[in-house]
């Protein structure tokens, strides 16, 4: 077994990141000139990069599959970004941050790396307000902060419930004005579909381009991937329809390892499925969880009454509710963290008191916190002898005020009017803490090749807090890859731009070809979302919130047969030069086949409990995951091997924090 | 940002968009000061003392200098006003080459608004018509012997007959739909625009665009049910 | 419920495109419009069709990619809802509903229902932005910012850029787009000193695109899924007069 390097720096934690920033080497401006950078992917991670390097003097070509740089995924990112600005004056620090993230991350994740991720993170916000973000600000026109999960301050930075929108715009605008300057070619509506490894360099890639169907092939001195989390491989996610793993695991299959892949993030509060037809789920920010309460009924045939829409929740009396969450974990109450909020929601489903007709739901009821804030806004305007009623309307205004625009899209969706009965929600697949794994300098295996973003699999562990992937997204484009990619540049200054008509350019871009081509001659009898779907019941059931030894074997032999299935029976229609979103599809759900196997053979052998990952076996009595601290303090790096994978460990040490089990009991 | 072009005020003004745009509100404008006082010389008629005010004043207006010089200026604000619009209304038009199979743009704003230019083209019917009757026989009869002719008796035969009280109550319509969107659109293109004025304007325009057309129509109808003689 | 679609299908740019008509049966009213869409080139595919190719991405109201004009309105019959977000129960059994792609000179269809939106970027690309290069930056408290303003500033910034404003307008002016970018940086200090060379910058290329000029109906406002106000619109213009003439 390999060890593996990740080149963390000597010293103390603290100064590691500046004594690199001052010695790493650097590249000559008339150097940077003649040095070609790829940038895949324009979400918050790829944006960022690619406008602080073409500021910086590289030539950068950047690639997204939508029609514009400004769609990508980040976009929909809702609750805010986490910066230790201590702005509140409530005790917060770039330790804390640090200290906050390692232990939401159940101490799966590298120290180096999450100590500079809260160095760099106060500098974002500096540089998102100048470039004109609109925060959230108080009446004296400073910024305003709210809280999250998992933190004892208010250290989130938000525009309302559009933070990642805002956040993106932003960057999206540093990038677009280096195209207008002419520093970034930008190519929106191409699909990368594999990178071309030159004497073990990573040196290009070769794309579709989505519209003519053409292959292209670029050449980079660096390539960095941006590309997203690959929570698709669940078919239903709060991703993207066109979020995928196809760039990261062309890079893996190139020998590129893959890190942690089975870490997912399942966040409790999202909008139940409704029927056969669902596309996609969608969330319901985690700041809902400050008012509403989240209960089912205690008595089983309630819960049936309701499901057969016999009953409806505000006839269920006060006793004979439960509510879970505070029962359970009376500290933290409804605010417990996304894991094991959503492991209790489907604890009390799977025993039989789901409220939807699939039974896959639980209420989140504001009712309680609107008579609340009715009173207060009661007493405030100093109204005695008011109805039950005039104090609900009262307390609607004020929740209407808090959370109006979630309620309206609750109601869009559902076709219910959650200010008259309780939301009905339940977990749902929402992000990727795995992916590749990449040195402190964010490069994978493959020389040449950094990933970036929520691509990569460093600062979350095992579980990410809420508002700490845009945080980690732009730390990695702004402030982190600027620098390290000069510690990897500084040697590539002899090399000659390498003409695209190189053996590996048309090895690499044959292969691309020939899948496409196979993928029109299955000529079989389903179109490829039956096998996403197929697939991504698989995975949910056994992959998912919760995990077995015999589910996960059962998942990977039935993953295995499916891919076959899928290879003989897919039915792509059209041709292959026009924009074809169903061989778009048909590629991506191909690498998801490969993928799934992976994430249930690295939760297989994950014999522990930790953050996301919560395998049946290894809990405590009362149900809480247990973690195995001797064994399985490591990234697990998959490394392909054709049909399999080699595992390789990068052992974690904590040498600053120490190390607890998580309890919010 | 590097780009920018320091453009002479004309390319920026007749070129562009906006430009355009500000050209057609102010002549626009400046038309509608023009309608105040038409419509206020046009009302004193409605004194019923036999057009003797209005022809005093009608008689000031075809000979005061100034007005003659101003009347130029007139003539050009129709001209911007009219070529300015065709203008825009070939730019808007060859926008969209492929139209909709269906619109249903009722939905999200008003006919009128949409219709401007053809508005404006029946305001110019209109007006074809219009100084045929009166501008063009009294400035040609000014032309050749100097003298004015009765604008007032001149009104009354026209609006005797019943086809003309028609085209000019037509044309009144087609003034009030236009200047129901032209008015507040004019400050909108401008840029005068603030929550606190948005109202006053919207009523302003409102106003403006009954009252006038209202004053102009009823001369027509007053002459031809000989309420005036 | 039943409902008959007829669908704007178009090979390529070259292409002249006409209308198909296809029936579904078994549509739920808790689909979303794009779900049903799913539906349909399921079907489409099984009977060895072509699907309908049309543009969407995050489903759920941001990303501002899908783009339908239903019935004769961008986005559908219902207000500030992209397509997306657009239920079946807004439609009754039996209905007919007719679907095109996004009519502007600017956004030429790229297949069935698709359309070319580059432009947009291109005038982002000509001044959408603060020149800021990255570590420039100073304290972000250091520079307060009226609340009136920041929220203002954030209603003009939540644009989604789906060009709804420019399908809605007779003119396909893409006035609303624009003045909502020129009005965010307009409302922030940061904004000021770029403030007029931006407008003059960002009229040239919308203008270059060829996009019509506004005319104030005020259609983009009452499509446009995210409310952006035509008072921007109004702020632009003041800005490019000022900018222009003094
Ligand atoms: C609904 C939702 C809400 C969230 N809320 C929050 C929050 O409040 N706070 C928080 O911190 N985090 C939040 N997150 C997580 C966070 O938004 C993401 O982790 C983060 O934005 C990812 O950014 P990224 O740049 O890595 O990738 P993305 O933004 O997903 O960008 C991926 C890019 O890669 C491109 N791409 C992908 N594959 C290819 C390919 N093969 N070829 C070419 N281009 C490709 C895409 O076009 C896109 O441009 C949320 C996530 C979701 C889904
Ligand atoms: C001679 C015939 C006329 C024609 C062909 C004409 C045409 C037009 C057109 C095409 C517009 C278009 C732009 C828009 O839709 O906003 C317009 C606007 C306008 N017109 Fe006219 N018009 C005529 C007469 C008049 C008259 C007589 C007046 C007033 C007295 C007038 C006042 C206005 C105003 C105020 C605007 C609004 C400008 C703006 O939108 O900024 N027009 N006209
Ligand atoms: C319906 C009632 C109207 C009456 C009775 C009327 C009457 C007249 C008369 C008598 C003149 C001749 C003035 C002269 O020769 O000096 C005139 C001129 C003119 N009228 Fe009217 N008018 C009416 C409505 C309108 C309207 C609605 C418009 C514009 C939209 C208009 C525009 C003009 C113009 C442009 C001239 C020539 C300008 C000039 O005299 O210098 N009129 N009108
Ligand atoms: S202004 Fe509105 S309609 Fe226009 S692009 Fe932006 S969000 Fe879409
Ligand atoms: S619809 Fe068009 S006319 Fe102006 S106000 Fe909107 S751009
Ligand atoms: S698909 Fe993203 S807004 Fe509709």
């Amino acid at each position: 077994m390999a060890v593996l390097d990740s080149k963390v720096p000597d010293g103390p934690l603290e100064n590691k990141w500046t004594k690199y920033k001052s010695t790493v080497p650097l590249v000559s401006p008339a150097n940077k000139r003649n040095l070609e950078v790829i940038v895949v992917g324009s979400g918050l991670a790829g944006s960022s990069a690619a406008a602080t390097l073409a500021e910086l003097g590289y030539k950068v070509k950047v690639f997204c599959y939508q029609d514009s740089a400004r769609r990508a995924h980040s976009i929909a990112a809702q609750g805010g970004i986490n910066a230790a600005k201590n702005y509140q004056n409530d005790g917060d620090s770039v330790y804390r941050l640090f200290y906050d993230t390692i232990k939401g991350g159940d101490y799966r994740s590298r120290e180096a790396n999450v100590y500079r991720l809260a160095e760099v993170s106060a500098s974002i916000i500096d540089q998102c307000v100048a470039q004109g973000v609109p925060f959230a600000r108080e009446y004296g026109g400073m910024l305003s902060n709210r809280s999250f999960g998992g933190t004892q301050v208010q250290r989130t930075f938000y525009a309302a419930g559009q933070t990642g929108q805002q956040l993106l715009l932003g960057a999206y605008s540093a990038l677009m004005r280096q195209v207008g300057m002419g520093t970034v070619k930008m190519f929106s509506r191409h699909e990368m579909l594999d990178i071309v490894v030159i004497d073990g360099k990573c040196r290009g890639i070769i794309a579709r381009d989505l519209v003519t169907g053409k292959l292209e092939r670029h050449f980079g001195h660096a390539v960095l991937l941006c590309t997203g989390g690959y929570s698709n491989v669940y078919f239903l996610s709060t991703n993207a329809m066109g979020c995928n793993v196809t760039a990261a695991w062309k890079a893996h299959k190139k020998g590129a390892f893959f890190g942690n892949p089975c870490f997912t993030q399942i966040h409790p509060t999202c909008i139940p499925v409704s029927g056969e037809h669902q596309s996609k789920l969608t969330l319901m920010s985690e700041s809902l969880r400050n008012d509403g309460r989240i209960w089912v009924p205690k008595k089983k045939e309630d819960a049936e009454a309701i499901r057969k829409g016999l009953k409806k929740a505000s006839q269920i009396p006060e006793e004979d509710r439960d509510y879970y969450l505070e029962r359970r974990y009376p500290a933290f109450g409804n605010l417990v963290p996304r894991d094991v909020a959503s492991r209790a929601a489907k604890e009390r489903c799977d025993a039989g008191y789901g409220v939807n007709a699939t039974g896959e739901a639980v209420f989140l009821d504001f009712t309680y916190n609107t008579k609340r804030y009715g009173t207060i806004e009661a007493n405030k305007r100093g109204l005695t002898n008011i109805s039950d009623e005039e104090i609900m309307a009262l307390g609607r205004e004020v929740i209407k005020e808090k959370y109006g625009n979630l309620f309206d899209m609750y109601k869009q969706i559902t076709g219910v009017d959650p200010y008259e009965e309780p939301m009905q929600i339940y977990p749902a697949v929402h992000y990727t803490m795995g992916g590749l794994w990449v040195d402190y300098n964010l490069m994978t295996t493959i020389p040449g090749l950094y990933a970036l973003g929520e691509a990569n699999f460093s600062d979350h562990g095992a579980n990410r807090l809420g508002a700490s992937a845009l945080m980690q997204g732009l730390a990695d484009g702004y402030f982190i890859i600027p620098y390290t990619i000069g510690a990897y540049l500084s040697n590539e200054i002899k090399t000659k731009p390498i003409p695209t008509d190189a053996t590996e350019f048309n090895e690499a871009e044959k292969q691309v070809k020939e899948r496409i081509e196979r993928f029109f001659s299955i000529k079989g009898t389903h179109p490829v979302d039956h096998f996403h779907k197929r697939l991504g019941k698989i995975m949910w059931d056994k992959c998912g919130m919760a995990r077995n030894a015999e589910g996960l074997q059962w998942a990977i032999q039935e993953i295995r047969k499916l891919r076959e299935e899928f290879w003989k029976d897919v039915r792509v229609p059209g041709d292959p030069y026009c924009l074809n979103p169903e061989l778009e599809k048909a590629g991506r759900v191909a690498d998801f086949l490969e993928l799934g196997e992976l994430m249930c053979i690295d939760a297989l052998h994950r014999n522990e409990s930790c953050g996301g990952h919560f395998r049946e076996e290894y809990q405590t009595p009362d149900g809480e995951a247990l973690r195995d601290d001797a064994n399985f303090s490591y990234v697990a790096a998959w490394e392909n091997k054709g049909d399999t994978w080699e595992l390789h460990k990068e052992e974690l040490r904590f040498e600053n924090i120490k190390i607890a089990q998580r309890s919010y009991k | 940002m590097s780009k920018v072009a320091s453009k002479s005020v004309s390319s920026y003004l007749f070129k562009s968009s906006v430009g355009k745009k500000a050209i057609m509100a102010l002549s626009g404008l400046f038309l509608i000061t023009f309608l105040i006082v038409h419509v206020g010389i046009n009302s004193l008629v409605l004194l019923n003392d036999g057009g003797k005010t209005f022809s005093e004043w009608a008689h000031f207006m075809g000979t005061n200098p100034l007005i003659r010089i101003l009347e130029i200026g007139l003539v050009a604000g129709f001209l911007i006003h009219i070529i300015d619009g065709f203008l825009l209304w070939k730019e808007n038009h060859d926008a969209r080459p492929v139209k909709y199979a269906v619109s249903n743009a009722n939905a999200n704003s008003k006919w009128y608004s949409r219709s401007m230019g053809l508005l404006g083209t029946l305001i110019l019917l209109f007006l074809i018509v219009h100084t045929a009757h009166f501008w063009i026989p009294n400035r040609a009869n000014q032309f050749a012997t100097g003298e004015e002719l009765d604008l007032y008796n001149l009104m009354k035969e026209a609006f005797s007959k019943w086809y003309n009280v028609l085209i000019y109550v037509a044309g009144c319509f087609s003034l009030f739909w236009h200047l129901l969107h032209g008015f507040k659109s004019a400050f909108q293109t401008l840029g005068l625009n603030h929550v606190k004025y948005n109202k006053l304007i919207e009523i302003a325009g409102i106003a403006f665009s009954i009252v006038v057309p209202t004053l102009f129509a009823i001369i027509p109808i007053v002459f031809y049910l000989n309420i005036i003689k | 419920m039943k409902v008959t679609l007829k669908v704007w299908r178009q090979k390529n740019k070259e292409d002249k495109g006409r209308f198909e008509t296809y029936h579904l049966d078994d549509v739920s009213p808790d689909m979303s419009f794009l779900e049903m869409f799913d539906v349909l080139n399921e079907k489409l595919i099984l009977e060895g069709k072509e699907p309908v190719a049309f543009d969407h991405d995050c489903r759920e109201g941001i990303c501002g990619m899908c783009s339908m004009y239903i019935n004769g309105r961008p986005h559908g019959p219902l207000q500030g809802v992209t397509t997306c977000q657009l239920h079946m129960r807004s439609f009754k059994d039996g209905d007919t509903i007719v679907v095109e792609p996004w009519r502007a000179k600017p956004f030429p269809v790229i297949k069935d229902l698709v359309v070319d939106r580059s432009a947009f970027d291109r005038i982002i690309a000509a001044g959408g932005f603060i020149s800021v290069n990255t570590g420039n930056a100073q304290d972000a408290n250091s520079i307060p910012v009226r609340k009136e303003d920041a929220d203002m500033a954030f209603a003009a910034a939540t644009c989604i850029g789906c060009g709804a404003c420019v399908a809605a307008c007779k003119n396909a002016s893409a006035m609303l787009f624009v003045a909502a970018k020129v009005s965010q940086f307009a409302l922030l200090p940061q904004g000021q000193p770029e403030r007029y060379t931006r407008v003059l910058n960002m009229v040239a290329q919308m203008d270059a695109e060829g996009f019509g000029n506004c005319t104030n109906t005020g259609a983009c406002e009452a499509e446009c899924p995210k409310g952006i106000s035509i008072t921007n619109i109004a702020r632009l213009n003041r800005d490019y007069l000022k900018a222009a003439l003094i």
